[in-house]
């Protein structure tokens, strides 16, 4: 994973394709570079534990979450388990959390959840991979806390009046997963089939799974 | 043993020291009801700052009525938001303070 | 800016709308901030906290906050957090990114 073209003989390196900025590194990836090789040096970190770790991460994607959702809607005891602690019920699944703890909100007829953190980004990462740009925006972040109906229709999403939103801060060390209401019309459809309907996005909170055209 | 429990209403606090804070400005002066005790954590305020965040402190999911955390909020009455709060930024509802927003 | 309140403290703040459609890809540099903080935080090391994280990026200043990007951000409070603690010095760290740099250039 090198971004200087293969140049690091005594380095375990990666060859990642060279920097597409003309300009050369920037500051900011020169230190990265710069701190990787000395924690390496150091005997601090070894160049097979990051790549791993980066790995990691890619394999993430929202697919985890939507296999948790589709499960929780065709199965009503892993759907209990999943609400009184989300954590064991993902692991059940293959998904580990880590050691955050995983609150899961479900959408109902009456109430619908959104989240967000408003101080940094924390995110179910595990779940969902790396958070979107939009979600560790300014914008949301200021005004999804204050204006949660108008953000959500700029997502498209239009809640009735008689739907109580609730938005969900994660101020500290809890992260969330919305369990949105399963669809009309799906009945009949596969668990691996409802997985498909299952966005990132309303696993947020900002929209609602679609429907099968 | 957690202070307070589930179905208490609290109010937040209100201070704005230096460090590290894991209460958003927001709801500073806010009351709220608890809705989950969520046990203890390391301290974040001295974990940011290099200690080991001892004595855990115990964390709160607080509800709060949005009408109530904004004064310009003119959408449903029901919708709320929930934030959650370590105990030392939590009140009793029943403290009283000369500057309660 | 009201007292005491932090640039990173924004909710409820005026703000414009979202733009839901720009989505830069990562870049590699990016991903192994991302993937040391993980590690470095792990229990394998233990060697900086989210929380010192998270604290760093906060004392960038409203300047620094808006102009740098996310993970220049993390990759800044990182070395900070390392720099704190004596992990890394300065004359080592500021040695090998000339070293980064000049290899750059090499290779440019």
């Amino acid at each position: 994973m090198s971004d200087t073209g293969g140049h690091d003989a005594g380095h375990d390196h990666d060859h990642a394709p060279p920097p597409d900025s003309s300009e050369g590194l920037g500051h900011y990836n020169v230190m990265e570079i710069a701190v990787r090789e000395l924690l390496i040096e150091k005997g601090i970190l070894e160049p097979d534990q990051i790549r791993a770790a980066v790995e990691a991460m890619d394999s993430r994607s929202p697919e985890g979450g939507a296999k948790v959702v589709a499960k929780a809607w065709v199965d009503p005891e892993f759907r209990a388990r999943l609400l009184e602690d989300g954590k064991a019920a993902c692991a059940s699944l293959g998904v580990e959390m880590g050691p955050t703890r995983l609150v899961v909100v479900e959408d109902t007829s009456e109430v619908h959840n959104v989240l967000v953190c408003t101080l940094c980004s924390c995110y179910p990462r595990m779940l969902l991979g790396l958070p979107p740009d939009w979600y560790k925006s300014r914008e949301y972040r200021s005004r999804v806390v204050r204006e949660p109906r108008t953000v959500l229709r700029e997502f498209g999403t239009e809640l009735p009046d008689d739907v109580t939103l609730r938005v969900h801060d994660s101020t500290a060390e809890l992260r969330y997963l919305v369990l949105p209401m399963r669809p009309a019309g799906t009945e009949g459809m596969s668990e691996t089939e409802l997985a498909t309907l299952v966005t990132r996005d309303c696993m947020i909170g900002v929209t609602l799974p679609g429907v099968p055209a | 043993m957690a202070k307070y429990n589930v179905g208490e209403t609290v109010r937040v606090r209100e201070a704005h020291p230096m460090g590290h804070l894991r209460t958003p400005r927001y709801i500073m002066g806010k009351a709220g009801v608890v809705e989950q005790c969520c046990g203890k954590f390391g301290n974040p305020e001295d974990l940011a700052f290099g200690r080991d965040g001892t004595p855990r402190q115990s964390l709160y999911r607080v509800r709060f009525a949005q009408r109530d955390v904004w004064q310009d909020y003119e959408d449903c009455a029901a919708d709320t938001i929930d934030v959650e709060l370590y105990e030392h930024w939590l009140e009793p509802m029943a403290a009283k303070h000369g500057d309660t927003l | 800016m009201e007292k005491g309140c932090g640039v990173h403290d924004m909710g409820g703040l005026e703000a414009g709308p979202i733009d839901r459609e720009s989505q830069h890809a990562f870049e590699w540099w990016e991903k192994r901030v991302d993937a040391m903080l993980v590690l470095l935080s792990g229990k394998d090391h233990k060697l900086i906290t989210v929380d010192e994280l998270r604290r760093g990026i906060e004392e960038l200043g409203p300047g620094a906050y808006e102009n740098l990007s996310y993970y220049e951000r993390w990759i800044h409070s990182i070395t900070h957090a390392l720099l704190e603690k004596g992990i890394l010095s300065s004359d080592e760290l500021g040695r090998k990114m000339a070293e980064v740099e000049s290899r750059a250039d090499g290779g440019a």
